[in-house]
Order: C-alpha cells, then sequence, then structure tokens
C-alpha cells in the first residue's frame, strides 16, 4: 500500500479525486458569490497544475514549456476572475 | 582501491526533456489558445446576463458533470501509468492502461449523450438562449476533442500490443498521452466555470 504512495502520479490522481469532490460539492451547497468563486478557481488551478507537471511530465521539460502551459493556467484563471469580478460590481 | 572509485557511478541530474515531440506540443498549445478564447467568452458574454446565466445553470446536471470530471482524471492517471510501463519494457501493462484510459473516455461521452437527450427532451436545444448556445458550443467541442482523443488512444492501443514502444522509444507513446491528458485539462476548467462557478 506504502508503494502506491510512491509514484508521484497516484498521489496526483488522489489529490485530483478529493479536489473534483470539494468542486462538486460547492456546489451542492449551491455557494456563490466572491468566495466560491475564488474558492473554485483556487481548486481548478491546483488541478490544471497537477495535470501539467505530473500528467503531461512537464516537471523535468525545459522551462519555456512549463511556463507556456502554467502561464496558459493563470491566463484562463485571470480572465475568468476579472469576468466574475466585473459582474458582481 | 583508487581505481574502483574511478568506475562508481556519478549522480548527474537528468538533462530537462520535453515528453513527445515538438510539433504535438505546438497543436496541443494551440487547442488550448483556442479554448481559453472560448471559456473567456463565456465568462464575458455572463457579464451582461448574469441573472440569467445563473438561471440556467441551474438546470445543468451536475452530477453527470461532476462523474465525467472523475472519469477523465481516472483517464489520463491510468494513461500515465501505461507510459511508466512502457519505459519499463512491460507493454501488456502499457496496454492495459491506455485500454482503461480508453474505456474512461467512453463513459464520459455516455454520460454525455444521456446529457444531451435528457436537454434535448426537455425542449433545449442550442438555440434556445445565450447560455445554452455557450453550453452546447463549449461541451459539444470539448466532447468532439475527446473523440479525437480516443481515436489516438485506440492507435496507441494497437501498437503497444505489438510492443511497439519501449525504453527504446517511447515518444509516440508520449505525444499521444499528452494530447489525452490535455483533453482532461480543458474539462477541469469548463466543468466548474459553466455547471458551478455563480
Amino acid at each position: 500500500m506504502s508503494a502506491f504512495f510512491l509514484n508521484p502520479a497516484n498521489r496526483a490522481w488522489l489529490v485530483l479525486l478529493v479536489a473534483t469532490g470539494a468542486t462538486w460539492w460547492l456546489g451542492d451547497v449551491g455557494a456563490a458569490g466572491t468566495g466560491a468563486i475564488l474558492a473554485m478557481l483556487a481548486i481548478a488551478f491546483i488541478k490544471g497544475r497537477l495535470v501539467i507537471l505530473e500528467f503531461m511530465e512537464l516537471q523535468g521539460a525545459p522551462l519555456v514549456w512549463r511556463l507556456l502551459l502554467e502561464g496558459w493556467l493563470i491566463l484562463v484563471g485571470g480572465l475568468i476572475l476579472l469576468a466574475y469580478w466585473i459582474s458582481l460590481k | 582501491m583508487t581505481a574502483i572509485a574511478t568506475v562508481l557511478p556519478v549522480e548527474v541530474p537528468a538533462a530537462k526533456r520535453l515528453p513527445g515531440y515538438l510539433p504535438v506540443w505546438a497543436f496541443i498549445m494551440a487547442e488550448m489558445l483556442l479554448f481559453a478564447m472560448l471559456f473567456a467568452s463565456y465568462a464575458f458574454a455572463r457579464v451582461d446576463n448574469v441573472e440569467m446565466f445563473n438561471l440556467h445553470q441551474q438546470t445543468l446536471d451536475r452530477n453527470a458533470g461532476a462523474i465525467n470530471t472523475l472519469l477523465l482524471v481516472t483517464g489520463s492517471w491510468f494513461v500515465v501509468l501505461a507510459v511508466q510501463a512502457a519505459r519499463r519494457d512491460d507493454s501488456r501493462a502499457a496496454s492495459r492502461g491506455i485500454g482503461l484510459g480508453f474505456l474512461c473516455g467512453a463513459g464520459f461521452l455516455a454520460i454525455k449523450v444521456f446529457e444531451y437527450g435528457s436537454k434535448f427532451g426537455e425542449g433545449i436545444f442550442f438555440s434556445t438562449n445565450t447560455f445554452y448556445k455557450f453550453y452546447f458550443s463549449l461541451t459539444f467541442f470539448h466532447f468532439m476533442h475527446v473523440i479525437l482523443g480516443m481515436v489516438v488512444l485506440a492507435i496507441l492501443w494497437l501498437k503497444t500490443r505489438q510492443s511497439a514502444y519501449g525504453s527504446h522509444d517511447v515518444h509516440g507513446l508520449e505525444s499521444g498521452a499528452a494530447y489525452w491528458h490535455m483533453v482532461d485539462l480543458l474539462w477541469i476548467v469548463l466543468f466548474p466555470l459553466v455547471y458551478v462557478m455563480r
């Protein structure tokens, strides 16, 4: 069982399951507004980063590729955050 | 004694390496920028229609969306295990991982078809209103990418059955795997955005 946790891909998968459950729960309780939006974007960011670094294996890739993919995640998250911030005003 | 010391392996940090083929990554980047534009379009279109978006978002099947997220992250995980197996020259485990990844994709499609079917049954279509226009375009465009990803997995599965990949060369497998992970990554953003955030 402990051998299972030695593989970073296995650890990433478990975190992804729990994080998906968190977003699911936030939806079920009807979370809305600034705090909920920030929480969901943070969860999506953590999940996306795990997929990029552990599944796409860009952890050990030349820095430019890491920056491109992680930059995409920051760009998308930032644009969504901006739009939601405008909509809350 | 000193002679032995000279032949002991020295820990050299592994060179930075991009998995798979460069053109595949260029294609992945282009696809992702396209989706970035779609996601931003949704978010900014919502600014002018907040009440309408919030109202119709409630009609979406959040459980179907969440289960589909679990299917894609699990499918991705199986494919990572397949790549790891190929590097160990274990083609059997590699093809098993690819096959399981494919099945997760098939599960995703089945749930989506059921989801669309129930929407059509309620008389809700692409043209119903702005929210559904976005819901259908974003999810259907992603749906097509799941299908393409599964075609890639099917090819990889056949090749792993022929033991085409191993410690000598795993580039083709890594490239296809990267595309499959992109499909997963896109849904990780799409699900909270369209189904949950309000």
